[in-house]
């Protein structure tokens, strides 16, 4: 009975799995092909064996990984990058939000927000340009317009490692405030208007009634943001470490993330196993990450949790 | 209490100046130092207040046919990526707002998965590489990680569920239209906002994507805009360079490398700072909701 049932269904619904196909081929081979790849973390890769025949050699890769220095630096460096933007993100995206919103001018508010956004649609590439234009040792603008008019000795930025840190953080707000911002002042703007006229009533200053009504109205989405960014604390965005700045070997140290150290092992493929375990450790343990914030973020708010 | 909050509106603006001066600031500066001539450059650095303006750069790009061949291609590569994109991503989205549809579950639950794990750069290539041969070919633009992904799937289901009422669709079924027929006059038609969005998400993704170019395109016949940036940043005589003694009536020694690269990124930039008014409602939208489930 259930059987006949399912094949009028089938019948009925035909059109619509035409329809879902398409999306549905495209995600098998991009996404579901690639992870049975990951064997290759298990594997001696030769090009006659290919990815499922070569020889497997169990946690061969995994313990020449981590016998190196590089494992360690790329998991810092991602890690630190990643706190770094969070907490700072926090601070800078509900600070700008909060401007925005007291601003009682719908035009300017306009204005700044476009100009705020517009980076966001520049590519990396541009951005290092941009960056390049301000920092290169030659043509730089700080050393030639600033420096060396001040009498102070030019700085070959690309060659100094202590200067990266600063810079990619700046390099990361300025791409990033602009988006961030934006469901922040949402929320700020969905506000009840009568809880600050009511604090207004009883003498509150504008910082306290930030404080006391602003930040606890959008708590919820600071949490389901924050949770939801530490799930991405492993990733990093492979642009920014590895085009701003200009893939300098010098400053390597601190510009490495685990998606530029497997980049790079890409490209010298005697090593391929390696690279391959590294990849497979960013995989996993993100997706434990992310698993695991997920399931946090469903117990605080139910709708902004993904599954 | 007028004067108090005058005085905290000027914090404001102050603050949201200097960040907008922040912003624009890199911006400005390499605009103006692509109207400088090569040798201010090179002398003085880039600078905010030029010597005098030259647009010599500007010229060598509309005379030498190699930036015109990339603009070309990344303007196919964007066009044609960001149409099928829409389609796949519309059809699978609609599907999946299908509630009676046996299997519904399993199928969102394949797309979300994608969002949760992936196999990472590694497989990736060498599967493109190994089992399709996309090396330098056009697919290889168009296809990697770029033509579906779960996060627009989500927020073109929600759009579908919210703003589509099911009994349009069932009395346009009761009038006998086949489903295919309901999808592309009546459900699409209706859905011009999300269109919009993740149509303007595509082409932005599409227009300024340089790594499927760095990892699969060695060829300088497929180099588009931003991978010919990205190789004039590496090396600045990279055009000077792949340039033919024969097609090149120019002469190539003196071409301003230095402020022709600045110019081609403004031309790089040009074409999405025009669409991005008509747009921005839209990309704010797609942005607002996706700050949660991107």
């Amino acid at each position: 009975m259930k059987k006949k049932n399912l094949g009028i269904r089938l019948k009925k619904y035909w059109p619509f799995y035409i329809m879902a196909l398409p999306g549905l081929i495209y995600f098998f081979i991009n996404c579901y092909i690639p992870m049975s790849g990951l064997i290759l973390a298990f594997e001696k890769y030769s090009v006659s064996g290919g990815i499922f025949g070569s020889k497997k050699i169990g946690l061969q890769n995994f313990k020449f990984l981590f016998s190196n220095a590089d494992a360690w630096i790329m998991t810092r460096n991602t890690l630190l990058y990643n706190l770094t933007f969070i907490v700072l993100g926090l601070v800078i995206s509900i600070t700008t939000a909060f401007l925005l919103h007291e601003l009682k001018s719908n035009l300017s508010r306009k204005v700044y927000q476009t100009v705020i956004l517009f980076p966001s649609l520049l590519s990396v590439i541009i951005v290092s340009y941009l960056v390049n234009a301000i920092l290169a040792g030659d043509t730089g603008f700080i050393n030639n317009h600033i420096l060396i008019p001040l009498g102070l000795e030019p700085i070959s930025f690309y060659s100094e490692k202590k200067w990266w840190p600063f810079i990619l953080t700046f390099v990361h707000f300025w791409q990033m405030t602009g988006t961030s911002c934006i469901l922040y002042l949402a929320n700020i703007s969905a506000i009840d208007t009568s809880l600050y006229e009511a604090a207004s009533i009883d003498g509150a200053g504008r910082l306290q009634s930030f404080f006391k009504i602003t930040i606890p109205c959008i708590i919820p989405t600071i949490v389901t943001l924050t949770i939801l960014a530490v799930g991405k604390i492993f990733n990093s965005d492979f642009g920014l470490f590895y085009q701003v700045p200009m893939n300098s070997g010098a400053i390597i140290d601190v510009t490495q993330t685990i998606d530029t150290y497997v980049y790079r092992g890409l490209l010298n493929t005697s090593n391929l196993g390696m690279t391959a375990a590294a990849g497979f450790y960013q995989s996993v343990v993100g997706f434990c990450l992310v698993f695991f914030t997920n399931m946090l973020v469903k117990k605080i708010s139910k709708e902004n949790a993904m599954f | 209490m007028v004067r108090k909050d005058l005085g905290f509106q000027t914090i404001c603006h102050l603050v949201l100046i200097i960040m907008s001066v922040l912003v624009l600031f890199p911006i400005a500066l390499l605009f103006i130092s692509s109207m400088s001539p090569e040798s201010d450059i090179i002398k003085y650095g880039y600078s905010l207040v030029p010597k005098s303006f030259d647009f010599t750069a500007y010229k060598y790009i509309f005379k030498e046919g190699s930036v015109f061949h990339s603009y070309f291609i990344t303007i196919i590569v964007t066009f044609t990526g960001t149409i099928v994109s829409i389609l796949i991503t519309t059809m699978l989205s609609y599907t999946l707002t299908v509630k009676e549809l046996p299997g519904r579950g399993i199928l969102s639950f394949l797309v979300l998965f994608t969002m949760l794990f992936s196999g990472g750069l590694v497989p990736s290539y060498m599967m493109w590489t190994t089992l399709f041969h996309i090396k330098n070919t056009i697919w290889a633009l168009l296809v990697p990680n770029m033509l579906c992904n779960a996060f627009h799937i989500m927020i073109t289901r929600s759009f579908f569920q919210n703003n589509i009422p099911p009994a349009i669709l069932e009395s346009a079924r009761i009038d006998g239209m086949n489903e295919f027929g309901i999808f592309f006059k009546m459900v699409l038609p209706l859905s011009t906002p999300i269109i919009a969005t993740i149509g303007f998400m595509k082409a932005l993704m599409y227009w300024n994507d340089w790594t499927n170019s760095l990892y699969y395109i060695t060829d300088k016949n497929l180099v588009g805009i931003q991978a010919l940036l990205n190789n004039m940043l590496t090396n600045v005589k990279y055009l000077a360079q792949s340039m033919d003694a024969s097609s090149v009536a120019t002469d190539v020694a003196n071409i301003p490398s230095l402020s022709m690269r600045l110019a081609i990124a403004v031309v790089g930039m040009i074409p999405m700072i025009i669409l991005y008014p008509f747009f921005q409602k839209y990309y704010m939208k797609g942005l607002t909701v996706g700050a949660v489930k991107g």
